[in-house]
């Protein structure tokens, strides 16, 4: 295992850009999450931070990892691929429930209920 | 040299991550509805997440990487129990 300072000066430029693009998209993401109006915008926003900016993280650290361990780490890609897999899941799930409580207050702002999803509720 | 670009990156990046949680947090209590809570609380955990994971690439120790991945997997089920309960009054019919 070797220390910080004995790190290459590339990998570590390498691994701070990474990282720093991570943060500042999920940051991004933040941001559009307190300031878009709707809650169906604000759905939007926080996948930005689970695509490139837990991306750019994760990457940083495989390659900070890797070349500090003189070995190829890639254990991330579990939590990249576990992130990629369940964001859509959830969002979809939370956006069919909000449409549910929309429709049955009958608010004006979302589509009205057709009737073949009566089925398939 | 490369140990102090690390460092600062890796501070400013936890700044960065540390406002997204405070924007997020801030969402989480203004609400103004429970799907809004819940989609808050999605970003929350997930920016917690990346947080651990810098913690780990500063202290040097694959130990956070566990923690991260416990966190994640945790985090989705609950948001699915809560989408679960918001959709059908109850998480488990």
């Amino acid at each position: 295992m070797m220390q910080a300072d004995q790190l290459p000066v590339w990998a570590a430029l390498l691994a701070s850009a990474l990282v720093l693009l991570g943060a500042g998209f999920t940051v991004i993401g933040a941001i559009g999450l307190a300031r878009l109006q709707t809650f169906y915008e604000r759905l939007h926003a926080p996948t930005l931070g689970t695509t490139w900016g837990a991306g750019g993280i994760l990457l940083g650290s495989i390659v900070y990892f890797t070349v500090a361990q003189s070995r190829p780490v890639v254990h991330e890609v579990l939590i990249a691929a576990f992130l990629t897999v369940t964001t859509p899941v959830s969002l979809m799930l939370i956006a069919r429930a909000a449409l549910y409580r929309d429709r049955a207050e009958r608010n004006p702002l979302v589509p009205p209920d057709d009737a073949s999803q009566e089925t398939d509720a | 040299m490369s140990a102090s670009i690390l460092s600062w990156s890796l501070l400013i990046a936890s700044l960065l991550l540390g406002v997204a949680l405070a924007i997020a947090a801030f969402r989480m209590i203004r609400g103004p509805r429970a799907q809004d809570r819940i989609v808050a609380f999605d970003a929350l955990y997930v920016n917690a997440m990346l947080l651990l994971l810098l913690f780990g690439i500063r202290t040097g120790s694959t130990l956070y990487f566990e923690g991260a991945l416990v966190i994640s997997l945790l985090g989705f089920v609950s948001t699915v129990a809560l989408a679960k309960f918001l959709m059908r009054g109850e998480v488990i019919e």
